[in-house]
């Protein structure tokens, strides 16, 4: 088994942390993982990625070839689109959130925005924003935004589920059960589409 | 042993720490900054009091590591490429003197320029200091690449280099960590000609260094870090060097390479493995970060045969960062592509943050310069380079770190008026001193903009030696009193902050302004643990 992910977003938006969960869930079943992100100047509100590889083989590069990525994986609708030519153009899927984050004079038409994501084959668009919000907790769209990718990753739910209870436990268990249930919301969300 | 996922950066921070490292010393910079951090948070190295804190530029660094090693304990200098420019001095100097305790120095690359000026390529560096050299193709590599490293040091008593790139920096894997060795003993250089470089000596030592230069090679040649992988079709050979190995595997992902593949990951080149695929194969490609290093040294400048290929050849791109549809390319394997960027996706390029105290700096300088027209605002290396994009562009130079205010003095030199410098408190002390004393000594015309926001802000918010002590500083430099101001950047003092700049920039001498606000990046962190502290 073999799953390659980029994920995207806008410096600050937290798709490290989505990583860090993923990974963990991976690395304790025994999988090999490689995951290239992005430190620097570009984390000051500039476009961020990262290149997510899992395998129970062992990975040879750190960055996935073009086209043959399985998943995007983004927090920000214009984001997610950036990363197409990685994209496997018969196979792959890409999942984010509907939400806008509007940093630059020139973002495009949201209207137009939906239409290109519209465009594409296998997808799943979701208001990350709305769902965490109403949940109790605005910052945890990445759950959202995890969960709803959840049935694709090919790693059972509560192992994902465990993970996310292990990279919050030390903030407590309040903000554990609002990210489970952000989790929650989004896999729910992704499985009725 | 499990593994534990490492970024490369931290996987050469932790095989230091097991290899017995007493000392790190290093000056925050992309791609290279989390190597000191790791050893910074380690608790091993917290126990074993290992030395971690910055240092007040990469030159003072290697210094400080030569100093350690003569004392004969295990040093490691930590920079980024262009780092290794300001330490060029000592660390040249450093392969004449030797190592008694073994000395590393770790130099992050960051070929494609992600946050840097250039993509200098520093294996050429080692070459020119006569030194060995490593360039580790995966974290379990920089784990195990460090560790041995430091026994190389003390076996050959040299310095060695071991090369990063910003990809291998800055990605995560599982690493495999070996038994932690202890530390040291202190043990002083027992010739005591051996770190006095005068020429008499320096003759001496510079033979002895140039004596050696067989033996480095045979220990790439016998190197585990080197393999000749044979193939059945000779069509090809490959030599790929760091990384690069890694892309033109995953282009053979689940079956065999069928042409001969040299992995380099150790320098001097072993030249007999080379001669030996040269030999074999009718075209040898090579697949290296950087500069054409290897391919220039293989193909000779004559390249009789032609049958060398690469960045220099346009097999591969000459500049930037490869990647394994680039490396696909060169072999004749088919390329792969996802769908096309919309149009609609447009650039997002980074800019300060919200709150920032640059952007309120920046306020009042354009607003205080518009009567003299563009072109004299002169800047330098932090997240104030972002001025130079809108809605700011406030500023029309950005060179090296310490160059503005030596950039305005030449200027002003020449003849224009008035010409400002900008730089951040972190930089000022790492290499801003100097210049602001050429102007001093010349009482130059120039209005340098010491930007105070108490931290080294670009690489994530270290401890900056400007903090508190600028106005000092400058005072201790010879800058009149009566010429330096703190100032705050806020709104708020947006009117009486023009007023000043614009009275400083009529004086005809140097004048300091310190605009003084906390990083809102590292006010918000302290906040949150502040808060968080209250709450137990």
């Amino acid at each position: 088994m073999k799953i390659d992910i980029i994920l995207a977003g806008v410096g600050g938006q937290g798709i490290l942390s989505i990583a860090t969960i993923v990974g963990y869930a991976a690395v304790k079943r025994g999988m090999y993982m490689k995951q290239a992100e992005v430190h620097g100047m570009s984390q000051r509100g500039g476009d961020v990625q990262s290149h997510f590889r899992l395998s129970d083989q062992e990975i040879a590069s750190d960055l996935i070839p073009m086209g043959k990525a399985d998943m995007i994986i983004s927090v920000e609708p214009m984001e997610s689109l950036r990363y197409l030519p990685w994209l496997n153009p018969e196979t792959g899927w890409l999942i984010t959130n509907d939400q806008p984050f509007v940093n630059i004079p020139n973002y495009p038409d949201f209207d137009q925005l939906s239409a290109e994501l519209g465009k594409l084959k296998n997808k799943v668009v979701i208001n990350a924003d709305k769902i965490a919000k109403d949940l109790g907790s605005a910052r945890s769209a990445n759950m959202v935004i995890l969960g709803a990718a959840s049935p694709y990753l090919g790693i059972p739910f509560e192992e994902i589920e465990a993970a996310v209870r292990e990279n919050f436990a030390r903030k407590g268990d309040d903000v554990v059960n609002t990210n489970i249930a952000c989790l929650r919301a989004g896999k729910e969300f992704a499985e009725k589409l | 042993m499990s593994k534990t996922l490492f970024l490369g950066d931290e996987a050469v921070a932790q095989a230091a720490l097991d290899a017995g490292l007493s000392g790190v010393y290093a000056y925050p910079g992309t791609p290279s900054t989390e190597i000191t951090e790791f050893i910074q948070n380690s608790k091993q190295g917290k126990e074993g009091k290992v030395h971690s804190i910055w240092a007040g530029n990469e030159k003072t660094a290697m210094e400080s590591a030569i100093g350690m090693s003569y004392a004969g304990k295990r040093a490691m200098v930590c920079m980024k490429h262009v780092g290794l420019n300001v330490a060029a001095d000592p660390f040249m100097n450093s392969s004449i003197t030797g190592a008694n305790g073994g000395i590393v120095v770790v130099v992050a690359d960051d070929p494609s320029m992600h946050s840097s000026q250039d993509e200098q390529d520093s294996r050429y560096f080692a070459k020119f200091a006569l030194i060995p050299s490593f360039e580790p193709s995966n974290q379990q590599e920089a784990y195990d690449i460090t560790y041995a490293a430091f026994d190389y040091s003390e076996k050959y008593r040299t310095p060695v280099l071991i090369r990063l790139t910003t990809r291998l920096s800055h990605s995560r894997a599982g690493v495999e960590r070996k038994e932690a060795r202890p530390q040291n003993e202190l043990h002083i250089e027992e010739n005591p000609k051996q770190f006095i470089l005068l020429p008499a000596n320096a003759r001496v030592h510079y033979r002895a260094l140039l004596g050696k230069q067989e033996k480095f090679e045979e220990e790439s040649f016998n190197s585990p870090f080197n393999k000749y992988i044979d193939g059945t079709d000779k069509k090809f050979g490959i030599i790929a060097s760091g990384i690069a190995y890694n892309y033109l595997m995953e282009n053979f992902e689940g079956h065999k390479c069928p042409y001969p593949v040299l992995k380099i990951s150790q320098y001097p080149l072993p030249s007999k493995l080379i001669a030996k695929m040269v030999d074999e194969c009718e075209t040898v490609l090579v697949a290296e970060e950087g500069y054409p290093f290897i391919e220039e040294q293989v193909r000779g400048v004559l390249n009789r045969t032609g049958n060398i290929i690469g960045r220099l050849s346009g097999a591969l791109p000459r500049d930037g960062e490869l990647n394994p549809n680039l490396v696909a390319k060169a072999l004749g394997l088919p390329d792969t592509y996802g769908a096309p960027v919309p149009e609609l996706v447009v650039p997002r390029p980074p800019a300060l943050c919200v709150g920032c105290p640059h952007i309120d700096s920046y306020l009042a300088i354009n607003e205080a310069m518009e009567e003299h027209g563009k072109g004299k605002v002169f800047a330098d290396i932090g997240c104030y380079t972002l001025g130079a994009l809108p809605p700011y562009k406030a500023i029309y130079t950005t060179v090296d770190m310490g160059a503005s205010i030596t950039m305005a003095k030449g200027a002003a030199d020449a003849g224009l008026r008035p010409v400002m410098a900008v730089i951040g408190d972190s930089t000022f002390t790492h290499s801003g001193m100097t210049s602001l004393l050429d102007c001093i000594y010349e009482n130059t015309s120039v209005t340098v903009m010491i930007l105070d926001n108490s931290t080294t802000g670009m690489t994530g918010g270290q401890d900056s030696h400007a903090l508190g002590v600028l106005g000092e500083i400058c005072k201790g430099l010879g800058v009149k009193e009566d010429h330096i101001h703190r100032i705050t950047p806020l709104k708020a003092h947006h009117a009486e902050n023009v007023a000043l700049i614009k009275k400083e920039l009529e004086y005809e001498g140097v004048s300091v302004i310190i605009p003084t606000r906390e990083c809102i990046q590292t006010l918000s962190r302290r906040m949150k643990k502040q808060q968080a502290e209250k709450k137990k």
